[in-house]
């Protein structure tokens, strides 16, 4: 039977992350499991066809992030894994206007020209900068952050990396790299912009995920996160997964059974099981025990830790920073079948910002003011949307003429008013979106076929993400690097024996990224004395 | 705190502010503009041969560009500069301001004159060259290549002086070669022959004005034309008339190009990299980096970047130096490595090409100090031809020269000779 079986790993999750881990773990000669509570493998990064012929992606729902290296690694693109550029998008005006992105450098200029010259040309020192700060960190990526605390050769070589990159610096750029680190992305912007609706158009950047405003420090971070992926070699930009975000761990699934790799869906985890200090197994929640020499969780910190792992097994210190791990809910998702195309006034028919990502908030007191809500307990009135129609470019996830709309929704709290979120609750979190919309497309709520509607309730019910947080934890700077999720536990590794993480509350962090799963995988590999040589590099940045 | 509120969007066409801003949306249809003399380039365009010059469809060649080359050192030549960057600056301040933006002193510079010029930022570094046009004691026009609205603005701060950009309301023209005078002579542009190199005047031109200056990017006898962009084809048609029996031509920037080296003249983000477009901090140069020292005014007052530019000289920190070089063989040796004895690399070539008027392979390259400032010997240049599909690699000893590598007497000749 199975269960007398001892896999060599156990992967806890089947996001994006524990596949990915268990996919170079099985590549490296492992006998892997991944044990998955759902009936389908994905976490946030899915696409399940709810109403016939629609194909959502139920969470994340772009891609940039993901690390090309890993890709070629896992012969993902011989999986069906294909990530198609799109054109920026606009945020809409209450004036009936819209400020777009244009890919093109001079329209894109154009563009800003039409609110503020100067502000037009303003963006080419602003891009300068953002990139120089993109390249310092995009190394760090598919690194183990040091231990700086330790005086292995190792550590010390992965500090004198660090250092030495930060060193490269001029003392221009270190000013701005902690300013970066450290800065709201409202004042961030200040330095380069004058106009409003521009900076709220780069502020969204800063927010997205997280609960803090546009004026909250540490927000000019946030936005660096979403800047430094790439869609081939085009740094910063996104796209979409062709199918859906679920193509990424549909591949990634294809990739590991190709190897040789085992997947048990339908198999919630109830608890690791602990002997000595040493995880030996888990415990699904039918009570059977599954066997395995170590066990990675892709569960966020303190799911693994507070609900996985028995507080006895945990060191004191350990256990009150995962509990004071920030990891606030602030966000939902709204995703509609349409029957067409909605119509924008505003928006000329032909404009290729049908097929970029659209916003309604331009200016950055709107945005404050939607956390304002977050704050008090409540959904916001006016909520800030990140919206995609990916089937304007993506013709398999709708049949002909049809549309699925992806709306990313900005504030919602973990709890209601200090209570838990109820069906009242999520239909009004639901209306205040379809509203927003319908101000700027008349008609809209007549086009709609069906919906899903996503407060930090279902995200967590069903993706198992402690308050629905997208990226397992914050990203400000007390929480990234060697920080991440706790000091003293940023290699993946765990104050119980055989048990590590390999979910983005570890290292580099959030979004669709899959470096989690890497790094994990390289440093079970090095404790284990096995081989590497299947993993490549970072890329070099030249 | 009382919950926010919806804020629904209100339709402003008929708004008189917002209108305008509307109207402006379907820009995303034409990714690459015309210039107002457009309808007489793309008559003449038998290549269809463009590039993007700053969001606008130029021509890199209209018909042969052997034969454009030639009508610049032969006859005259019509090369359009609208999409140049241009900015007016403007008031009391006007050349305070300007004084302190850019390196060279401009309480010297004239109306009536043009100076070729050069501008930092507070590290020093260059953000771009131009020419700086005074037009009266107040009122400048500054031509660049890169846009710097964010920088003259914030510059501007604490002087009485207004910065505006005037690209696309302000139509420009390079009429360039041995028979440009008489062309404009004939013309009807009466007292044109007083401009010396470097002046500027005003003329008639269909009721409106057109300002003339004696200048250009050719190294040759040459004029350079401003007009409101609504008279640029009445421009264009009097210039084309009058110079049909002096074998006038319009040309496309391969040429120019050709001419410009010649002339050994550099391009910004060609030759250097614009201190506000260098991703990489190193590609950073001063003016001392870039052959533009000469700018450099100490007895003036403060400029942006003098304290860096001091500091640099001072402390020797200036690592690269621009030159010219004459390299054997006649391939020219574009993007060619440097190299000191054949294996050392010490800089690359930016431009390059085997000079007609010359007869010798010539270059621009960036190099790094010492050599081509105290190390001049036994320097060579890499040199990948490629020959139907076959690298022909070549090690060419390359000799550090004095820029211009031609000097056309015609260029400053008074008056201008006729032909």
């Amino acid at each position: 039977m199975a269960t007398m079986k001892a896999w060599d790993a156990i992967v806890i999750g089947g996001g994006h992350n524990g596949l990915v881990n268990a996919c170079y773990l099985q590549r490296a000669g492992l006998d892997v499991l991944v044990v998955e509570k759902n009936d389908w493998v994905g976490g946030a990064a899915t696409s399940r066809e709810l109403t016939p012929g629609f194909l959502y992606s139920n969470c994340s729902y772009v891609c940039s992030l993901f690390r090309p290296e890993i890709m070629r690694d896992l012969e993902l693109p011989r999986f069906g894994l294909q990530v198609i550029s799109y054109e920026g998008g606009a945020v809409f005006t209450r004036d009936g206007d819209y400020l777009a992105n244009y890919r093109d450098h001079d329209a894109h200029r154009r563009e800003f020209a039409r609110f503020s010259k100067r502000d037009a040309e303003a963006y080419d020192r602003y891009a300068r900068d953002v990139t120089r700060q993109c390249r310092f960190i995009q190394p760090l990526l598919m690194r183990t952050a040091p231990d700086p605390t330790s005086l292995k050769p190792r550590d010390l070589g992965e500090l004198l990396y660090l250092g030495k990159k930060f060193a490269g610096l001029s003392a221009e750029e270190m000013a701005l790299t902690l300013r970066f680190w450290t800065m709201s992305i409202s004042e961030f912007l200040d330095e380069y912009f004058e106009t409003d609706v521009i900076k709220a158009n780069f502020a969204l950047s800063g927010i997205i995920g997280t609960a803090l405003g546009p004026m909250s420090p540490g927000t000019a971070y946030v936005l660096l996160h979403h800047y430094m992926g790439e869609v081939d070699g085009s740094v910063g930009a996104w796209g979409y997964a062709r199918g859906g975000m679920g193509a990424v761990t549909k591949a990634l699934a294809a990739s590991f059974k190709s190897s040789g790799g085992t997947i048990r869906t339908g198999a919630e985890v109830d608890h690791v099981l602990v002997n000595r200090g040493k995880a030996k197994g888990v415990v699904l929640a039918g009570g059977e025990e599954v066997y395995g020499k170590l066990v990675v969780s892709n569960a966020d910190v303190k799911r693994t830790f507070l609900k996985l792992v028995e507080e006895k097994e945990l060191p004191d210190i350990f256990l009150r920073r995962v509990k004071n791990f920030k990891i606030r809910g602030s966000s939902g998702k709204v995703n509609i079948a349409l029957d067409s195309l909605p119509e924008f006034p505003a928006l000329p028919k032909d404009s290729p910002v049908y097929r970029g990502d659209m916003h309604f908030t331009d200016s950055m007191e709107r945005m404050e003011r939607a956390y304002d809500d977050w704050k008090a307990g409540r959904w916001s009135a006016d909520p800030f949307l990140d919206m995609v129609i990916p089937t304007t470019l993506d013709p398999t996830m709708a049949p002909p003429g049809k549309h699925f709309m992806s709306c990313f929704v900005q504030y919602a709290p973990p709890k209601v008013n200090g209570r838990d979120w109820t069906d009242a609750d999520r239909d009004g979190f639901a209306e205040s979106v379809i509203a927003q919309i319908s101000d700027y497309s008349p008609g809209f709520r007549d086009r709609i076929v069906h919906m899903e509607v996503r407060t930090p309730r279902e995200i967590e019910a069903e993706v198992g993400l402690t308050e629905g947080n997208i990226f397992q934890g914050e990203l400000t700077f007390d929480q990234l690097l060697f920080n991440r999720p706790v000091p003293g536990y940023a290699q993946y590794s765990s104050p119980v024996g055989g048990l590590y993480m390999c979910g983005s509350s570890t290292h580099p962090g959030g979004g669709v990224m899959g470096a989690p799963g890497r790094n994990a995988a390289a440093e079970i590999l090095r404790d284990l004395a096995k081989s590497t040589s299947h993993m490549s590099p970072a890329h070099d940045v030249i | 705190m009382a919950q926010a509120t919806r804020k629904k969007p209100v339709a402003k066409t008929a708004d008189s502010a917002v209108a305008p801003r509307i109207a402006a949306q379907s820009h995303f249809r034409t990714l690459r503009l015309g210039t107002p003399f457009q309808p007489r380039i793309d008559a003449l365009a038998k290549t269809q041969d463009w590039y993007n010059w700053s969001g606008y469809r130029a021509p890199h060649s209209l018909r042969d560009e052997e034969l454009e080359y030639f009508a610049i050192r032969s006859q005259a030549a019509l090369f359009d500069i609208s999409p140049m960057t241009k900015y007016r600056i403007e008031g009391p301040d006007a050349e305070a301001f300007l004084d302190r933006v850019t390196l060279r002193d401009v309480t010297k510079l004239k109306p009536g004159r043009v100076h070729y010029t050069a501008w930092c930022d507070d590290e020093g570094f260059v953000l771009d060259d131009g020419t700086l046009f005074r037009l009266s004691p107040t009122r400048f026009r500054l031509c660049s290549q890169e846009r710097h609205l964010p920088w003259l603005l914030d510059s501007a701060i604490g002087f009485d002086v207004t910065v505006s950009e005037e690209t696309e309301a302000v139509a420009g023209l390079a009429l360039q070669g041995p028979t440009a005078f008489a062309v404009l002579r004939d013309a009807g542009f009466a007292g044109i022959e007083k401009l010396k190199v470097f002046d500027l005047a005003d003329f008639q031109h269909d009721g409106a004005t057109v300002t003339i200056s004696r200048t250009g990017f050719t190294g040759d006898l040459g004029y350079e034309l401003f007009v409101p962009a609504d008279k640029a084809l009445s421009l264009w048609d009097r210039l084309m008339a009058a110079g049909d029996l002096r074998g006038i031509r319009a040309i496309g920037y391969t040429a120019l190009n050709r001419a410009r080296l010649e002339a050994g003249l550099i391009v910004a983000n060609g030759d250097f990299t614009t201190a506000e477009h260098a991703i990489r901090a190193d590609r950073l140069r001063r003016p001392d980096e870039i052959g533009l020292g000469f700018m450099i005014d100490l007895e003036k007052g403060h400029f942006n970047g003098r304290r860096a530019i001091l500091e640099a000289r001072a402390k020797r920190k200036l690592r690269h130096v621009l030159v010219g070089l004459e390299i054997e063989g006649n391939i020219p040796a574009e993007h060619a490595i440097v190299y000191h004895k054949k294996h050392q690399e010490v800089g690359l070539v930016s431009a390059a090409m085997w000079s007609p008027m010359a007869k010798r392979n010539i270059a621009i390259a960036s190099l790094e100090r010492p050599y081509g400032d105290t190390v001049v010997e036994d320097l060579w240049v890499e040199i990948y031809a490629m020959r139907e599909l076959q690298y022909q690699k070549l090690m060419k000893r390359a000799k550090v020269v004095a820029r211009p590598f031609i000097k056309l007497d015609r260029r400053t000749a008074n008056p201008p000779a006729d032909f």
